[in-house]
């Protein structure tokens, strides 16, 4: 790989439910891979994907590893722009002081914003 | 243009795979360059080499095989995906200690470094599952 070139705009679109598949995990993976290569990383979560910042997640009554315990570092691995959709929160009768971690609370404009000025999205 | 393709999907369970496919060869037939594919979750299915399906439907994996020795493609399993699923080729038998192989050779086991190095090379990444 040519670490030469400059950093790339890579958004990670999560958007599942924590727990009922792997998805949430994947968008994980994917986004941990690609901070290690020093690209600019913006995760947001969207739809059901706000349901990942619960607070008080205990993944252990199914066998399951607790996702918010790897969401609460995503800024440990260099993932510092952690976005959650406005509209999705608000249809969820969720608001910011119930997640676990700080994020950017943004509009739909702010979201179209953002994917338009991306170089690369993934949706999972 | 430059492009890369990205399966979650598994061949059988829904659409996304064929999609993909369908979507390489007509990227292929435009002349278009294929970068990578890159398989990752359930999508590594598509690579393993002992599916068997009806004559009357179509073998997914067989046909990502053939397409990808015919244009020499690059095709890259994600190996934690792979390994949990039983794709592995004949060095991952050896190292866990398994009795076979499963893994067509037209792809390589490796890691996600190869999906961030795809979406870096491609002037697209487009994504099926």
């Amino acid at each position: 790989m040519t670490m030469s070139e400059a950093a790339k705009s890579f958004t990670f679109i999560s958007r599942s439910p924590p727990y009922g598949s792997n998805r949430p995990q994947l968008c994980l993976d994917a986004a941990l891979a690609t901070a290690v290569f020093e690209q600019e990383v913006n995760y947001l979560f969207l739809d059901d994907g706000v349901f990942q910042l619960m607070r008080n997640q205990q993944g252990d009554a199914i066998q399951a590893k607790t996702l918010g315990n790897a969401i609460e570092t995503l800024d440990l691995y260099g993932i510092d722009n952690v976005l959650v959709d406005a509209d999705s929160l608000r249809r969820r009768d969720l608001a910011a002081e119930d997640l676990l971690l700080e994020a950017k609370v943004v509009s739909e404009d702010e979201v179209r914003e953002l994917l338009a000025r991306s170089d690369f999205v993934v949706n999972l | 243009m430059k492009f890369s393709v990205l399966v979650y999907a598994a061949p059988t369970s829904s659409e996304a795979a064929n999609s993909a496919l369908q979507f390489t060869r007509s990227l292929l037939d435009e002349g278009h360059e294929i970068y990578r594919l890159f398989f990752f979750s359930d999508g590594v299915h598509n690579a393993n080499r002992l599916s068997v399906t009806a004559q009357d439907e179509i073998n997914l994996p067989n046909e990502w095989h053939k397409l990808i020795k015919n244009y020499e493609l690059d095709s890259v399993v994600c190996v934690s995906s792979a390994i949990k699923r039983g794709v592995i080729n004949s060095q991952e038998a050896e190292r866990y200690e398994l009795d076979a192989s499963t893994l067509y050779d037209s792809s390589e086991i490796a890691g996600l470094g190869q999906l961030v190095d795809a979406a870096l090379q491609s002037d697209r990444l487009v994504q099926f599952g």
